[in-house]
C-alpha cells in the first residue's frame, strides 16, 4: 500500500510534466492539423533557458531560491516563446496549405537542427544542477519505508493545475481564445471575418512553447540533469499522451499526460524499468485500436 | 516588372537579424559549463552576434536571389513543366545508372593515374548511398505508392539485420540462404505490426509506427541473451562470392583471388559489396516499377488518392495496405541483412529513430513516388553530409537545415511525380 501511494505521487508529478507538453501538441494539432515534431525540442530549449538563468543569476550572487525559480521560469518561458515563434515562422508558415508530409518533414528537420544547435552551443555533456527545493512531508510510514511527498512535487502539481485552469479560461473566455477556436473550426471563414489567422497561429505556437518551457523547468528541477537529447523521448511520450487523451482536446491532453506518467511509474515500480517505454507505447497502440479518437476526442467525421 | 525594393529588403533582413540575436544570445552567448563548484556561465556574446549577423546577411542575399528568379522565370504551364521534369528525370536516371555501374572502374583508373588515393573511401560512401537508395525505394512502396506514413521503417531494417546475423551465426548458412530469410522475417514483422494498426489513418499511423520502431529498439537493447543487448552482435559472417571467400587463404578450398588468378587485395570484397547492394537496389527498383502496373500496385495508388472511393468499389483496404506494408518491410529486411554482412557488427545504436527520419526524408525530399528523386535525395543528403566529415559537429546541423530548406523551397520534393500510371483512353494530359 505504501509503495503504491509513493508510486502514485511520483506518477502524478511526472504526468503533470507530460501533460504540460501535451497541451502544446494538442493545440497545434487542433489548429493546423500537423504534428509539431519539434515541440519536444522546444521543451528542451526551455529547460536549458531555465538552467542558464539559474546558473547565471546564481553566479552574480543572487539569493533566494523562491525568487530565483520564478525569475528563471519567466525567462525560460520567454526564451522558449521566441523559439516557438521563430520555429513557426521559418519552418511551418511557408508550408501552410501545401501537402501534409512536407510540414512533417520540415518539422523533423527543425527538430534535428535544434538538437544539434543546442549541442553545439551548450556542449554535449549532461548538465547537472544541485537540488534547489529540498524536503517534503512524510505522508505515511510503515516500518522503515516512508512515503514522502516532496515540496518540489507539490510545486509541480500546483503549477500545472494553476496553469491548466488559467489556460482553459483563456481559451474559453478571452478574445484570443475565441480567435483560436474559430481558426480551429474553419480557417478560411475566420480570415474572411477579419481575423488575423497568421497572428493567431503564431500565438498558439508561442503559448504551447511557453507551457513546454514550464515543463522543461520542472523537469530540470525534478531530475537535476538535462542534456540536449531529452526533448526526443519526452516529446514522443507527450505526443502519445495527447493522442491518448484525444488530440485537439485540452482536458484530454492533461488526462493523457497523467495516464502516461502513472503507467510509466507503476510499470517501472512493479515490473521492469527497462521496458517502461514499451509499456507506454503499447498502451497507446491498444487505445488507438479500440478507441481511435482517444479517450476524450471527438469522433472524426470523414467527408467525401 | 517591379524593381527590387532594396530599403524594404534591408529592413526585413535587419528584423530577421534581430530575432536571430534574441534566439542566439541566451543559447549561444551564455554557455553553461562545469566549473570547480557547480555550473558556471561562460560568456560568448561574440559567437551569438556573428551568427545573428550571418542570419541577417543570408536572409538579405536569399531574398534578393528569390526576387530576381521570380522576375526572370518565364511562365510555364503545368503540363509543360511535368513533361520537362519527366524527360530530365529519365536522363538523370540513366546517367546515374551508368555512373553507379562504372564507379569502381573509374575510381580504380583515376587512382592509377594518381588523381586520388582513396578508392576504398569513395566506394564506402557509394555503398552507404546505395544502401539508403535501396531503403528509400523500399519505403517508397509504403509511403509513396500506398500513401501510408511510416515513421518506424528502421524496425524492419533492424529485424532484417538481426535475423541475418542470428541465422548466419547459428546455423552457419551462407549469405544467399540467409538473405531471403531475413527479408521474409521482416515481411512477417510487417504483417504482425500492420494487422492491428492499419485501420488507423494519417498521423495516428505515423505515431504508432514510430512507437513500434522504438519498441523494437528497446527490446533489442534489453533482450540480452538473444541479441547481446547494447553490446550488439559481432563476428557476423562475411558474404562470399558464390562459395569463394574473400580471404588471403582458406583452409577449405580456393579463395576468390586464387580462383580468378588475381593478386590478393582487400578491395575485392568492397567492390563485391558495392555491386551486391547495387543489384539489390536495382531489384527493388524493377520490382516497384513492375508492381505499379499490376492490380495490387494500382490498388495502392488508388487507396492513396481516395480511400472511401476504393472501399465503395470493393477493394479491401486492410489487405491492400497490408501487402504494401509487408513488401516494403521485406525490402527493408534485405537492406538490413546487407548492412549486417557489410558491417560485421550490429548493435541497437544503428537503428534509432533518426534513421527512420532520414529514410523518410529521402523519400519525401526526392518527391513521393518518384524513383529517381530518391536517388538524388539520397546522394545529396547522405553523400553530401558524408563529404562534410571534416566538420563533424556541423554535419547534422546542416542536415536538419537542408531538410527544412528543401521542403520550404519545393514542398512536393525535388522531382514530384504523382500522376496516375493509368489514364482513360490513353489520355496523357492530366485533367486540371
Amino acid at each position: 500500500m505504501e509503495y503504491f501511494v509513493q508510486q502514485l505521487i511520483n506518477g502524478l508529478a511526472l504526468g503533470s510534466i507530460y501533460g504540460l507538453i501535451a497541451i502544446g501538441y494538442t493545440m497545434v494539432y487542433g489548429i493546423i492539423g500537423m504534428i509539431n515534431f519539434a515541440h519536444g525540442d522546444i521543451f528542451m530549449v526551455g529547460a536549458f533557458g531555465a538552467l542558464i538563468v539559474i546558473v547565471g543569476l546564481g553566479a552574480v550572487g543572487f539569493g533566494g531560491a523562491g525568487v530565483l525559480i520564478i525569475l528563471a521560469l519567466l525567462a525560460a518561458m520567454l526564451i522558449a516563446a521566441v523559439y516557438g515563434w521563430a520555429l513557426e515562422r521559418v519552418a511551418y508558415r511557408p508550408l501552410r496549405g501545401s501537402f501534409r508530409l512536407a510540414a512533417l518533414i520540415s518539422a523533423i528537420g527543425m527538430s534535428i537542427f535544434l538538437q544539434n544547435f543546442v549541442q553545439l552551443s551548450q556542449g554535449a555533456r549532461v548538465k547537472p544542477l544541485q537540488p534547489m527545493v529540498d524536503g517534503g512531508f512524510v505522508v505515511m510510514e510503515k516500518g522503515n519505508f516512508a512515503v514522502t511527498l516532496s515540496y518540489l512535487q507539490i510545486i509541480i502539481v500546483v503549477t500545472t493545475v494553476v496553469l491548466m485552469a488559467g489556460f482553459s479560461l483563456l481559451i474559453a473566455k478571452t478574445p484570443i481564445g475565441r480567435a483560436q477556436r474559430a481558426c480551429e473550426q474553419d480557417m478560411k471563414m475566420a480570415s474572411l471575418l477579419g481575423l488575423d489567422v497568421n497572428r493567431t497561429i503564431s500565438l498558439t505556437f508561442v503559448m504551447g512553447a511557453a507551457l513546454a518551457a514550464v515543463a522543461g523547468m520542472m523537469f530540470l528541477l525534478y531530475y537535476g540533469v538535462i542534456d540536449f537529447f531529452i526533448g526526443f523521448l519526452v516529446g514522443i511520450k507527450a505526443f502519445t499522451a495527447a493522442v491518448l487523451g484525444g488530440i485537439g482536446s485540452l482536458p484530454g491532453a492533461m488526462l493523457g499526460g497523467l495516464l502516461i506518467g502513472l503507467i510509466e511509474t507503476f510499470w517501472s515500480g512493479y515490473f521492469t524499468v527497462e521496458y517502461k517505454d514499451v509499456a507506454a507505447f503499447s498502451i497507446l497502440v491498444l487505445v488507438l485500436i479500440f478507441r481511435p479518437t482517444g479517450l476524450l476526442g471527438r469522433p472524426e467525421v470523414e467527408k467525401v | 516588372m517591379a524593381a527590387i525594393d532594396y530599403p524594404q529588403q534591408a529592413k526585413e533582413s535587419l528584423l530577421a537579424g534581430i530575432v536571430a540575436l534574441a534566439l542566439t544570445v541566451p543559447m549561444m552567448g551564455l554557455r553553461t559549463t562545469s566549473g570547480q563548484d557547480g555550473m558556471v556561465i561562460d560568456i560568448r556574446m561574440g559567437d551569438a552576434a556573428l551568427t545573428a549577423l550571418g542570419v541577417a546577411v543570408g536572409h538579405f542575399v536569399i531574398s534578393l536571389i528569390r526576387q530576381a528568379l521570380q522576375q526572370r522565370s518565364p511562365k510555364e504551364t503545368k503540363t509543360e513543366k511535368s513533361a520537362r521534369l519527366k524527360s530530365v528525370a529519365i536522363w538523370i536516371g540513366w546517367a546515374s545508372f551508368a555512373f553507379a555501374l562504372t564507379l569502381p572502374v573509374t575510381l580504380n583508373l583515376t587512382e592509377n593515374l594518381g588523381l586520388h588515393d582513396k578508392t576504398r573511401y569513395y566506394l564506402d560512401i557509394g555503398i552507404l548511398v546505395l544502401t539508403y537508395v535501396m531503403l528509400g525505394w523500399g519505403l517508397n512502396i509504403v509511403v509513396g505508392l500506398a500513401g501510408l506514413l511510416d515513421l518506424g521503417y528502421v524496425a524492419f531494417y533492424a529485424v532484417g539485420a538481426y535475423s541475418y546475423a542470428l541465422i548466419a551465426a547459428h546455423f552457419g548458412w551462407s549469405f544467399w540462404v540467409c538473405l531471403p530469410l531475413a527479408g521474409l522475417f521482416a515481411a512477417f514483422f510487417g504483417v504482425i505490426l500492420g494487422f492491428p494498426v492499419l485501420r488507423l489513418r494519417g498521423d495516428y499511423l505515423a505515431i504508432v509506427t514510430l512507437g513500434f520502431g522504438e519498441i523494437v529498439r528497446v527490446v533489442l537493447l534489453n533482450w540480452y541473451q538473444f541479441t547481446g543487448g547494447p553490446d550488439g552482435l559481432s563476428r557476423i559472417p562475411r558474404p562470399d562470392f558464390f562459395g569463394l571467400p574473400f580471404k588471403r587463404s582458406s583452409s577449405e578450398g580456393e579463395t576468390f583471388h586464387q580462383f580468378f588468378g588475381l593478386d590478393y587485395s582487400s578491395i575485392h570484397r568492397i567492390i563485391f559489396l558495392y555491386y551486391l547492394i547495387f543489384i539489390l537496389a536495382l531489384i527493388t527498383n524493377a520490382f516497384t516499377l513492375r508492381i505499379r502496373k499490376l492490380p495490387v500496385g494500382r490498388a495502392w495508388e488508388a487507396l492513396r488518392e481516395d480511400e472511401i472511393a476504393c472501399r465503395s468499389l470493393g477493394l479491401n483496404p486492410t489487405n491492400t495496405k497490408l501487402t504494401a506494408f509487408a513488401i516494403g518491410a521485406m525490402f527493408g529486411g534485405f537492406a538490413g541483412a546487407f548492412f549486417a554482412t557489410r558491417q560485421g557488427f550490429i548493435s541497437p545504436e544503428s537503428f534509432t529513430f533518426i534513421e527512420s527520419a532520414v529514410i523518410l526524408a529521402i523519400v519525401v525530399l526526392g518527391g513521393m513516388g518518384s524513383q529517381i528523386g530518391v536517388v538524388i535525395a539520397a546522394a545529396v543528403l547522405i553523400g553530401g553530409t558524408e563529404m562534410f566529415r571534416g566538420l563533424e559537429e556541423f554535419r547534422m546541423l546542416a542536415f536538419g537545415m537542408a531538410m527544412v530548406a528543401i521542403m520550404v523551397w519545393k514542398p512536393r520534393g525535388l522531382l514530384a511525380n504523382r500522376e496516375p500510371t493509368v489514364t482513360l483512353n490513353g489520355d496523357k494530359e492530366a485533367k486540371p
